[in-house]
């Protein structure tokens, strides 16, 4: 079973988790940014991100470039489907990228442009929570193309994906800006992490519970024998991975919360994977009937494993000439 | 029926805007960072401040230039499939792998290091932060290659099967697809245009500095870099395109017929219509002011040489003459201005007028945004002369676009041009209020400390300029 088109499954898997966790801050510190204060509040929660923000977006371009190129039946089918969600996003995007330059630039229009980050962001993140769910609800293909209308993304489930993605980045935000930032905007911080993370482990638990009314066979998969015993684990680490996270923003950790956030995330994609594989469009494609021709994968497999060390090496490095935490008169 | 030839124009619409737009950012960063290397390699080199204070006046507008390429950018990276879906399921197994390569090798490289570029001057070392900026460099150069490179496969494609499903898939060899026969002269021709397009730009930015203040030394130093691009690589891409175009004329020769307005074959030696009115209802050109046979001596380099006309292609295979014509004609006109231009500049150096000379400096600002409308209209050339295909010869246009409703395309046009003309437009500005002022010795860099971003708005720094922040510092005090 151990495919080349498996692989490629697992590396598109690999980007869009890099993706949510990596863009997810920096979302989520969009959506937050009303709730800092003018001035320095927002300056340092803006200026913990600014130098890293765009290789972060650039995982989404290998999301969608790496769907393209390894999955062209599922992208030709997804983006159709989710075509008004994937509009929004693209323009939430726009907003929230030249926010990032304008803000600075005109110190009349500073107000409009921190609306224009809280607005992109937002929608963004609500685009991408709501794609999630058209895709999980199931896409209808005829042909190779996509066959339904185009307010079949509009449902109280695809409402609910997007408001725990809106809930998750806001806490990943958080968690980064009590790594990043201390004394009064670091309480703040904390104190909307506090929110977020209930806020997000309440609306995973309504998602996962959702999917199983959703759908015969993705409850097949976490309520029948044997599948339940290798789907088990996903739920009961979850559990135990939110308790930690509660705990760690209530003690006050530094980058503890962060980290688990980010574990909390990974459980959610697991989960998504025990639901899904192998399929990539529900209920009708299957990772194999979109995949590319072996050609193509092998030709990519080769750049990826040239490139990928490298960009997590520098990657890593620009983050390590940033690290420390934002003080008023920058990094320290 | 009436509804999906509404949709497709307008996802055609939609796509041309969206790209035209984005085509001005990276035509403008790819030669802007190339640019900014220099600067930076020779203020390295020499010591000399005014390079310094050139690359800090500069790096401020690349980014802004740069933010507006990368959002404009993820939309196109993602339009393939919301508006072109059957191009996508089709053409995928072939330019989707060069389209990756695009985000591994470029993408990641150019955003991987821009945030030490903008900001970490003074976190790395000197060497290293010019490492930072050499790789910015390299990216942009390396995106352009992979995405001219697929923009190319579609123009002149080869080294493919077609499969059982109706998809493109590879053949034996990738090198074949990479390098498909107008890839070299696209990419040379593309690139060489954006270092026209800086030069002028930082041409008019000097010469506008120089107007008011002739002893500026950056505004001079900035001049004369620029002017020399403008004497020594106008006449190269001149040269360029001419190779650009024969490639043309053996792999597309219907985009060369509607460039050249050859309506009709001409058996004996065509002739080169400078100008004239293409009428495409009665398939001639009207009012044409022509030069006899030199179309063949510039295309064959025989003034005998025989040349068919669109008289030779079924009329469902031609692409639209006059918007090709006309494209194609103002791209060239702006070329030889340039080189027009480089000459004056050369001329005014030999006797030491380089500086002095207002009427220099005057056509100098005149033609400093000449470079993008070459773009733009190159660009189109290029594009509207291979309808109505999308790969060439292969999938038509009309049959490549996604099954959507007519009101979507429409809903999410509109929001396009609106968003597109407010956010670029504002982006615009900001550029151009960083342009209009002098650049001086000792120019703050786009530090985004927590005073630093607003100082280098302006020349003079202040509280003043910042009312909400100091408004801020004791309301944070309170709460710390």
């Amino acid at each position: 079973m151990m495919d080349l088109t498996v692989i490629w499954a697992f590396i598109i898997a690999f980007a869009v988790f890099a993706y949510v966790v990596m863009d997810g801050f920096d979302l989520g510190i969009g959506i937050l940014f009303p709730t800092f204060r003018v001035g320095q509040g927002r300056n340092r929660a803006m200026n913990s991100i600014a130098p890293v923000w765009d290789g972060n977006e650039t995982w989404l371009v290998l999301g969608g470039g790496g769907l393209f190129a390894a999955f062209p039946l599922a992208y030709a089918v997804v983006l159709p489907a989710t075509y008004p969600l994937i509009i929004a996003m693209l323009l939430g995007l726009v907003f929230r990228g030249v926010a990032f330059e304008y803000r600075w630039r005109d110190e009349r229009h500073t107000k409009f442009w921190d609306l224009a980050f809280f607005g992109g962001s937002l929608i963004a993140a609500m685009s991408q929570g709501m794609t999630l769910g058209v895709l999980l609800q199931g896409i209808e293909v005829v042909d190779r193309a996509y066959a339904g209308s185009w307010w079949d993304w509009l449902t109280p489930y695809t409402l609910l994906t997007g408001a725990g993605t809106v809930a998750g980045y806001a806490l990943l935000g958080s968690t980064w800006l009590i790594w990043k930032l201390d004394k009064g905007v670091q309480r703040h911080a904390r104190y909307v992490a506090m929110r977020s993370a209930i806020a997000t482990i309440v609306l995973m638990g309504a998602v996962s519970l959702y999917n199983i009314f959703l759908n015969a066979e993705y409850a097949d998969r976490w309520l029948s024998a044997p599948e339940v015993y290798f789907a088990a684990p996903v739920p009961i680490l979850t559990a135990i991975i939110a308790i930690a996270l509660l705990r760690s923003i209530v003690r006050g950790r530094d980058h503890t919360p962060f980290w688990l956030a980010i574990a909390l995330f990974f459980l959610g994609m697991a989960g998504l994977g025990v639901t899904m594989f192998p399929y990539i469009v529900p209920p009708g494609l299957t990772i194999w009937d979109a995949a590319a021709p072996e050609s193509s994968q092998i030709f990519m497999l080769v750049g990826v494993a040239i490139t990928m060390p490298l960009i997590i090496g520098y990657t890593a490095w620009a983050y390590w000439v940033f690290r420390g935490k934002v003080g008023e008169e920058g990094y320290h | 029926m009436f509804d999906q030839l509404d949709a497709l124009l307008l996802a055609r619409i939609q796509f041309a805007f969206t790209v035209s737009f984005h085509f001005i950012f990276p035509s403008f960063s790819i030669g802007l960072a190339s640019y900014l290397a220099v600067l930076e390699g020779l203020w390295l080199r020499t010591g000399k401040q005014v390079y310094l204070d050139l690359f800090k006046y500069w790096i401020k507008i690349f980014a802004i230039a740069f933010a507006m390429g990368v959002v404009s950018g993820i939309v196109m990276s993602y339009q393939f499939g919301t508006n072109w879906a059957v191009f996508s399921d089709k053409a995928g197994p072939v330019i989707g792998p060069l389209m990756a390569y695009e985000v591994l090798t470029a993408f990641f490289l150019e955003a991987g290091f821009l945030g030490v570029m903008l900001f970490g001057m003074n976190k790395v070392g000197k060497k290293l932060h010019f490492f930072a900026t050499l790789m910015v460099a390299l990216g942009t150069l390396v995106s352009a290659t992979w995405i001219l490179s697929v923009n190319s496969w579609m123009q002149t494609p080869v080294g493919f099967e077609m499969g059982a499903n109706g998809q493109f898939l590879p053949g034996d060899s990738w090198w074949d697809i990479v390098f498909n026969p107008s890839f070299p002269y696209r990419l040379a021709h593309t690139v060489t245009a954006s270092y026209l397009v800086v030069a002028f730009v930082v041409g008019a930015v000097g010469a506008w500095h120089l107007l008011k203040d002739k002893t500026n030394p950056q505004a001079r130093k900035m001049f004369s870099m620029a002017m020399w691009m403008a004497a020594l690589v106008a006449p190269l891409q001149i040269g360029l395109g001419d190779m650009h175009g024969l490639n043309t004329l053996e792999h597309q020769p219907q985009k060369i017929m509607a460039m050249e307005g050859h309506f009709d074959s001409h058996p004996d030696g065509a002739p080169l219509i400078l100008f004239g009115i293409p009428n495409s209802a009665e398939k001639r050109v009207d009012y044409a002011i022509e030069i006899p046979k030199a179309s063949s001596l510039i295309l064959k380099h025989d003034l005998d040489a025989p040349m068919a006309g669109l008289d030779t292609i079924p009329d469902n295979q031609e692409p639209p003459v006059g918007i090709v014509f006309w494209s194609f004609r103002i791209m060239v006109g702006i070329g030889f201005a340039m080189m027009g231009l480089g000459i004056w500049s050369l001329f005014a150096r030999w006797r030491n007028g380089l500086y002095e000379w207002t009427w220099l400096h005057r056509a100098a600002i005149v033609m400093g945004p000449s470079g993008f409308v070459a773009v733009i209209a190159g660009w189109i050339t290029t594009e509207v002369g291979r309808q109505p295909y999308v790969i060439y010869g292969l999938l038509r246009t009309a049959d490549a676009a996604s099954p959507l409703d007519a009101p979507a395309v429409a809903a999410s046009l509109l929001a396009f041009v609106l968003i597109y003309f407010a956010v670029f437009g504002a982006g615009v500005w900001y550029i151009l209020r960083l342009m209009g002022k002098p650049p001086a010795t000792g120019e703050v860099e786009a530090n985004h400390g927590y005073d630093g971003p607003i100082r280098t708005a302006g020349i003079t720094p202040g509280p003043t300029q910042n009312p909400g922040q100091a408004e801020a510092l004791p309301s944070e005090r309170e709460d710390a």
